[in-house]
């Protein structure tokens, strides 16, 4: 098989299996990349988390990009990219459907209806994270650890979207600006 | 009660941008397109756009791309959902391909390593806030199920590490016998 197509089948198993979103499809991304497929080094698959991590976007797709484009340079990133979406086309196109017809029926309903709290457990456990990574950094929680900078940023930020329904991508940035500026301007 | 109908282009741009701008993955991006598409167009009704946030998590691969499949083909058929999911993809595309050819320049560089931690206080801060309206509605259903669920679910995932697919399976199940048993007690009314 072909370069490609070989980075296509891998990526296309990455996207069919990965249950859980971009964290889950780590796992699944590192066997086929550095256990696999002699494409990563070990090192090489860290940074890439961190890439994939910070910088916008879904994870995963990230991460596909990021390997097409060291193993066989923009179109290996187009092919990964691919692969890693088909699955997803197929399985959700068909989900749609079934949706469309069978929203109206109770059994159906109540599926979703046990699948939406769990949604917003699933969200706010990934937004607590973030939270702990943002107020603590890799050190694990302690008051000393604390940055207070983060979290003034946090509180102004919650406000701003809470009580002015600012843009949260406006946030962001401007939590990411005023943070890092004043960081660097006091070497903290 | 649509402000706009819904068109391909104004589709595009919009999870373009959320996909372009959004850091921390699909479990922010979702969100926000949520906001956008329910809040600010008005194209989806809130409890619809829930429903696809919830069969996007449950399905296989990135969520937000799962969910901006079912969000474009809700809206307009195979063509919206193609539009949708290259709106999503396109930015990763291009961001990464930059990034992956000045990766040890952006690696080292002490001004992107403060800008990119002080921006998680900011994502932070957006699921907070997601986080606040959503469990608010819950709570205002007033039925102890999806409270007990929602309590659960971060139990088990946040400080029992149980996989996400096992504790969507089992949120899933008790959903389903808890219509069912409502429905074998003669109940008309539909599952909250």
């Amino acid at each position: 098989m072909s370069l490609l197509a070989t980075l296509f089948v891998s990526f296309f198993q990455v996207g069919l299996f990965a249950f859980g979103g971009g964290l889950a499809a780590l796992p699944l991304i590192r066997e086929q990349v550095v256990v696999i497929h002699p494409w990563l080094t070990m090192g090489a698959f860290s940074d890439l988390v961190t890439i994939a991590e910070m910088t916008p976007g879904p994870i995963a797709l990230n991460a596909a990009t990021f390997v097409g484009n060291r193993v066989a340079g923009v179109p290996g990133a187009l092919v990964a990219t691919l692969g890693c979406i088909t699955p997803s086309l197929i399985i959700v196109l068909l989900l749609a459907r079934l949706y469309a017809a069978w929203r109206d029926k109770a059994a159906f309903q109540g599926v979703l209806a046990g699948l939406r709290p769990a949604t917003v457990a699933l969200i706010a456990a990934a937004g607590l994270s973030i939270f702990i990574l943002a107020m603590f950094g890799e050190g694990g929680v302690s008051l000393a650890g604390l940055d207070w900078v983060s979290l003034a940023c946090f509180a102004l930020g919650l406000m701003a979207l809470r009580i002015w329904k600012a843009s949260p991508i406006l946030v962001i940035f401007a939590c990411g600006a005023v943070g890092a500026a004043v960081k660097l301007a006091f070497g903290i | 009660m649509r402000e706009t109908r819904p068109g391909l282009l104004t589709l595009f741009l919009s999870v373009f941008k959320i996909s372009a701008f959004t850091f921390g993955g699909g479990y922010v991006i979702v969100p926000l397109m949520r906001r956008r598409f329910s809040e600010e167009l008005k194209w989806v009704a809130p409890e619809e756009m829930m429903d696809m946030i919830a069969i996007g998590q449950s399905a296989p691969g990135p969520i937000a791309v799962n969910t901006s499949i079912l969000l474009g083909y809700r809206l307009m058929g195979l063509k919206g959902a193609l539009v949708s999911v290259l709106g999503t993809a396109l930015p990763p595309l291009i961001v990464l391909t930059v990034v992956s050819m000045f990766y040890d320049a952006f690696r080292e560089s002490a001004w992107v390593a403060a800008l990119l931690n002080a921006m998680r206080a900011g994502v932070a801060a957006v699921i907070a806030d997601v986080v606040w309206t959503l469990a608010g509605g819950v709570f205002r259903k007033r039925r102890a199920l999806p409270v007990a669920l929602m309590v659960a679910a971060f139990l088990a995932v946040w400080a029992f590490k149980v996989s996400v697919v096992l504790v969507l399976l089992a949120c899933g199940l008790a959903g389903f016998l808890d219509a069912w048993l409502r429905a074998r007690r003669g109940g008309k009314e539909g599952a909250a």
